[in-house]
């Protein structure tokens, strides 16, 4: 098992804490964070296997231009990480090739 | 069927907002459509939320940011934050999602200021996770206040990765080193256009500080590097490439990459306004006049998205694509209008004189013009540059017909991150001009929706319109 590598937060980041989960494991993040940096911050550098060759991507422009940070978010298929926002409660799952069509999103 | 406005603009990045604040001091109606949680476009992320500290690391440029969010304070101004525009009409109707609900709009003016992309910068490896570009280190040090993992690599060109590296410096951080990739040839092909950038040296004197910074912190700096390659298992483990007829691996954990940037051509491709190709700044950008006026009338284009030339200017073209909209809707006349843009005329042509020194010096490697046969080009639908060439060899003539060969340009991000280099992989295959090989056709929606979004749009007004039975 190769290390977890991680981003840091600079200590002068505070402020509330959000609580979600990435494929059942605990993440805490900051108010106002997008789920792509919550996840780097938590050593998830990938959150996606492509749906052409399955090979591993993670977050690429965090400005809404790539979809290499697509995850399921609550159900739902196909969200971008960098352009959604930590809630608390939130439950985020890996994308595994391409999405299945008899269970779409969650209502 | 929608609400009307006098103006919509389109990014609230420092273009967006400064035309929002002549718009919006006249009294016009104006709604600031912007994708992101806050104001501030690309260049300023987080301004309004950032803290001191933060500010500090990230210099004051950065900081001066916050002077353009006033603008938003004007009664008659409304700022739609979180916006995903997915279409934009010649009729002026404006298509968005916003919080998983669609909404239109339609306006007298459209303003386009959706700024720039990085250029891609294709080469073996760069889809591992661990690689991103240095505009998304960037920004998440400006929204969240994170350094990457260590050891962290920045490679490329273009000042935005002397900029990064000396941003991180700031905050503490030591990265592990600098590969650039800008050509030896370039300063030989850059030099003749100094005299002009002595007269604006204000980006001279900033790159050569940011420089003796690095310097003094010991960061290797390898030059005039050429075949990189990423490698590692799921993840970024290390760089190859050669500098100095050397080969060298540096182990890494995060790898920063910049080609430099380009226009956003999304709206103005999809709306088929007159393109014209930039050899220097090796991209396209629609034809606009001093004013941002497009070849469709009711549209404009200020910012970065008109041409590259960095977030002051895009202040002032935003500001002179304002007046201009003032004078179309009679708020005031020619000569107002004239006597109001001269400070920003002169400021917009200042800003202009540094620009081709700085274009010729950071003109992209051909390596990544014109990637190796196995380097994915298309991150989205995993098609390589061999592959590229392999459909001209059966007869692909342009982008758009790749498309059908291949599905190149076909995936979510829409040919944002492909669009140029399948472009010159078959205008150099073809031995044509990148005029002649042409882009992709961009067509809407511009972001993916659901269709459960699509769905909910209010289409009530709609009804009324509807003759009676």
């Amino acid at each position: 098992m190769r290390n977890v590598l991680h981003f840091k937060r600079l200590d002068e980041a505070s402020g509330d804490t959000v609580e979600l989960t990435f494929e059942g494991e605990p993440v805490t993040a900051r108010a106002g964070e997008t789920v792509a940096a919550a996840l780097l911050a938590a050593g998830h550098i990938s959150g996606r296997q492509t749906p052409v060759s399955g090979s591993p991507r993670g977050p690429y422009c965090m400005m809404g231009a790539c979809f290499d940070c697509l995850v399921e978010i609550d159900g739902e298929a196909n969200r971008q990480g960098c352009m959604t926002q930590v809630r608390d409660g939130m439950v985020v799952r890996r994308m595994t090739g391409a999405r299945d069509v008899d269970r779409g999103s969650a209502a | 069927m929608s609400e009307r406005f006098d103006v919509a603009i389109i990014g609230a990045g420092p273009a967006g907002l400064a035309a929002a604040g002549v718009l919006g001091q006249a009294g016009c109606s104006v709604t600031l459509l912007d994708e992101q949680a806050e104001p501030g476009g690309q260049i300023y992320r987080g301004i309004g939320s950032a803290s001191g500290p933060r500010k500090s690391v990230l210099g004051a440029d950065y900081a001066a940011g916050a002077s353009l969010l006033p603008s938003l304070a004007h009664d008659s101004v409304t700022h739609i934050a979180g916006a995903t525009v997915w279409e934009v009409t010649p009729e002026r109707d404006i298509y968005y999602s916003q919080a998983g609900k669609a909404s239109g709009l339609k306006a007298e003016h459209v303003l386009v200021a959706t700024g720039a992309t990085e250029r891609p910068m294709p080469f073996p490896g760069w889809t591992l996770p661990g690689v991103m570009t240095a505009g998304a280190g960037q920004i998440l040090l400006k929204t969240a206040g994170m350094l990457p993992p260590s050891p962290c690599v920045l490679a490329g060109s273009g000042p935005l990765l002397f900029l990064i590296a000396a941003q991180y410096l700031a905050a503490g951080f030591k990265i592990d080193a600098i590969v650039e990739t800008t050509p030896r040839g370039n300063l030989a092909k850059a030099l003749p256009h100094l005299p002009g950038a002595l007269l604006n040296n204000k980006y001279l004197r900033k790159g050569l500080a940011m420089l003796a910074s690095l310097r003094k912190a010991g960061i290797p700096h390898y030059k005039a590097s050429t075949s990189l390659v990423a490698e590692g298992d799921g993840q970024v483990e290390a760089l190859k490439f050669t500098s100095g007829g050397k080969p060298h691996r540096l182990a890494c954990a995060s790898l920063l990459i910049h080609n430099g940037v380009v226009p956003n051509v999304q709206i103005s491709r999809s709306l088929n306004l007159d393109h014209a190709w930039d050899s220097l700044q090796h991209c396209w950008h629609p034809v606009t006049d001093a004013s941002g006026a497009t070849s469709l009338a009711g549209f404009r284009v200020a910012g970065d998205g008109g041409g590259i030339a960095g977030a002051e200017a895009a202040a002032h073209g935003g500001r002179l694509a304002a007046l201009a909209i003032l004078e179309d809707l009679g708020k005031i006349t020619g000569g107002e209008r004239q006597a109001r843009s001269s400070d920003d005329s002169a400021a917009l042509k200042w800003h202009g004189r540094a620009r081709p020194f700085l274009d010729a010096l950071y003109a992209p490697a051909r390596e990544f013009l014109e990637p190796a046969d196995s380097t994915i080009v298309c991150r989205c639908e995993e098609v390589t540059a061999g592959k590229i060439r392999e459909f001209v060899d059966l007869g692909c003539l342009g982008p758009n017909q790749a498309k059908s060969f291949g599905r190149a340009g076909m995936g979510p991000c829409q040919g944002r991150y492909c669009g140029l280099t399948v472009s010159s992989v078959i205008a150099a295959k073809l031995g044509k001009e990148m005029d002649e090989v042409g882009y992709y056709r961009i067509r809407p929606p511009l972001k993916p929706i659901t269709l459960r979004e699509l769905a909910s749009m209010d289409l009530d007004d709609d009804a009324d319109e509807r003759p009676a039975a």
